[in-house]
């Protein structure tokens, strides 16, 4: 018997019992609908998180100073301070470091802010005027700061939209006055939007010259770097960048034992695999989870199978008996099994697919769910494995239908 | 079943050569079922051999008894046992389905039920036909694969079959319809009563040699 023969008489059977074939087929069906929903839930928390990480800037690295020791006690990650304007001058040196675009120094200050009768407070950096270009921040309004503001100490300030929100009250910020710190700063540019929170609101920021923030803010710490940021020129470049800017600070600092130098270096690759890392497995514990629904929705099939060939012991006599093999028998009923729970999974997809597809619109506090991403991979596996399920839960009752003795079947009641 | 082993059959010994037309006779429990399954390769022997065609079926596997039964034999049961849910024609096709012979099989099915004068129910089911009707698609059933040997638990139509040359084994407990039969073997307890060869009656209908008139007679 051919399978498109095979596949016409398992239409028939699952038609003659149209409740019971539906019912059945519900099981595969919300089975393969949780893993699609699933999966693309824990696909689209895992692709919000690694545009927020994007968000932080193109192709980046970050030099951290290592943490240092007062009196045997650990002082935490950065604490040290061991990064001078020095650093950043080698490291923005073409010849040494042909894959950097630039690097910048970032010190930061955190400041209470006022305008009028408001207050904000918000984290203010200190950097140079390359600053938006390397973390990615467009000017909605107003400009950057210049390099002769960085050299001046000027006291100007770009400021993000979540600060212009709550501190200028609809009001246009460029050109006011503020006070950070009661140091009085004017508005010269703001930032729009990059509308992300998962990693920290990237919108609650104040950028002053570095050398304002030294002379004005930082209070009597000196010239303080607490990080250095660099832009390679490609994504292909980043881990050349990274090396080259390694390779520029151990000489500058000196450093004897390269594995345990005063700095720490991250790329943006090293915290988008870290978070990638931890989403992807949180896409797997929820289709896991899934994936035992599909098992019960299989013992269903089986369930079903077997009573279908009981009650049809007599018609597998009479086919016996005209003259049909074992594996004719096996092949009809594994078909039938197949096509009952295939098509309970393709229900399911499409269930799934569409319940996906209303989830990003749901509302919660602070916005909506991340828009679930259905991956074409795990559709076309939950289809496969939906097949393979009827195909194994279908086993052990075509076997047995295949099993039985025309005579005794042909006898049946 | 129980504990006591039932020998439905002892010490038989047939030969039926090609072209009779044999009725085997005997009353319920005399063993005909079990010499029915026998012939048709259902079952095999637990002891002695049975030859058809020179082959020793106990030394055939299942799948060779399938092809045998398959090609060689056709079977129209008592109760007819058309498969429910499936239409005339597609009951009638089977038996070419599982040969694996599909060159022309509808137009063929459609023959074999126009031969029994159905080919106007070829779309209906089993449970949509009268008795007469469901016994005719048996017939077609049986036939189809234009098999040596018809085995028959009714008589219709097999007078006529037996004139085209194909052999016939008729089980019946009833004695007028053996009287058709050329030679009729009688069971009793699983032996062989007698075995006499006789002038068999000419059924009413015979002489009209169309095809059209032998579907008219079995209706």
């Amino acid at each position: 018997m051919s399978v498109g023969e095979a596949l016409r008489l398992a239409w028939q059977g699952l038609l003659a019992n149209r409740l019971r074939s539906g019912l059945t087929m519900l099981g595969i069906l919300i089975g393969v609908g949780a893993v699609i929903l699933l999966v693309a839930v824990g696909n689209g928390a895992s692709i919000k998180v690694q545009n927020q990480v994007q968000a932080l800037g193109s192709n980046i690295v970050y030099i951290y100073p290592s943490s240092t020791k007062a009196g045997g006690v650990s002082q935490g990650f950065g604490s040290g301070s061991t990064l001078t304007q020095a650093d950043v001058n080698a490291l923005n040196d073409r010849s040494q470091a042909p894959d950097i675009v630039t690097a910048i120094p970032v010190a930061q200050a955190s400041g209470n802010m006022t305008w009028q009768n408001q207050n904000w407070f918000a984290q203010t950096t200190g950097s140079t005027q390359d600053f938006a270009q390397v973390r990615a921040y467009d000017i909605k309004t107003g400009a950057m700061f210049t390099a002769a503001d960085v050299t001046s100490s000027s006291k100007v300030v770009v400021v993000g939209q979540t600060v212009v929100d709550n501190l200028f009250q609809g009001q246009d910020p460029v050109g006011q006055q503020i006070k950070i710190n009661r140091v009085t700063f004017t508005v010269v540019g703001t930032f729009a939007s990059k509308g992300s929170a998962a990693l920290g609101n990237q919108d609650n920021v104040a950028v002053v010259p570095i050398t304002t923030a030294w002379n004005y803010l930082t209070g009597g710490r000196g010239k303080n770097i607490s990080q250095i940021v660099i832009q390679a020129t490609s994504a292909d470049t980043v881990k050349a960048a990274q090396t080259e800017a390694t390779n520029i600070l151990l000489n500058l600092h000196q450093v004897a034992d390269p594995t345990n130098p005063d700095f720490t270096s991250q790329s943006q690759q090293d915290i988008l695999n870290a978070t990638s890392q931890i989403t992807g497995t949180l896409t797997v514990l929820l289709g896991a989870i899934a994936a035992i629904s599909l098992v019960v929705g299989g013992i269903g099939i089986m369930n079903i199978m077997l009573v279908t060939v009981t009650e049809r012991t007599r018609e597998i006599g009479i086919r016996k008996a005209i003259g049909a093999r074992r594996r004719d028998i096996l092949l009809q009923f594994l078909i039938e099994s197949m096509v009952l729970s295939g098509l309970g999974g393709l229900l399911g997809i499409a269930a799934g697919w569409l319940i996906a597809l209303q989830i990003g619109s749901i509302k919660i506090a602070g916005g909506t769910l991340p828009q679930p991403v259905v991956s074409i991979p795990s559709v076309l596996l939950a289809f496969g494995v939906s097949v393979g399920i009827g195909l194994f839960f279908g086993i052990y009752p075509a076997n047995r239908a295949a099993g039985l003795h025309p005579i005794e079947a042909l006898r049946y009641e | 079943m129980g504990e006591i082993e039932v020998q439905a059959l002892r010490g038989i010994d047939l030969q039926i050569v090609e072209g009779e037309f044999i009725a085997i006779m005997g009353a319920s429990g005399s063993g005909k079922s079990t010499l029915m399954n026998l012939i048709g390769c259902l079952d095999t022997p637990s002891e002695g051999t049975y030859l058809l065609e020179d082959v020793d079926v106990a030394e055939l596997d299942d799948d060779s008894l399938a092809m045998i039964r398959n090609l060689r034999i056709g079977f129209v049961f008592q109760s007819f046992n058309l498969i429910p849910r499936s239409t005339a024609l597609h009951n009638v096709e089977m038996p070419l389905i599982y040969a694996g012979d599909s060159a022309q099989r509808l137009e063929r099915a459609l023959a074999a039920l126009d031969l029994v004068g159905l080919a106007d129910r070829a779309h209906h089911q089993p449970s949509e036909l009268s008795g007469g009707q469901q016994q005719r698609v048996a017939i077609a059933r049986a036939l189809i694969t234009e098999p040596a040997i018809l085995l028959a638990e009714i008589m219709r139509l097999l007078t006529r079959l037996n004139e085209q040359g194909r052999t016939i084994v008729l089980i019946t407990h009833e004695g007028d319809i053996a009287t058709f039969a050329s030679r009729v073997v009688r069971l009793r307890d699983g032996l062989i009563l007698s075995d006499d060869r006789q002038v068999p009656r000419e059924p009413a209908g015979a002489e009209a040699p169309s095809e059209q008139a032998a579907a008219e007679a079995v209706s």
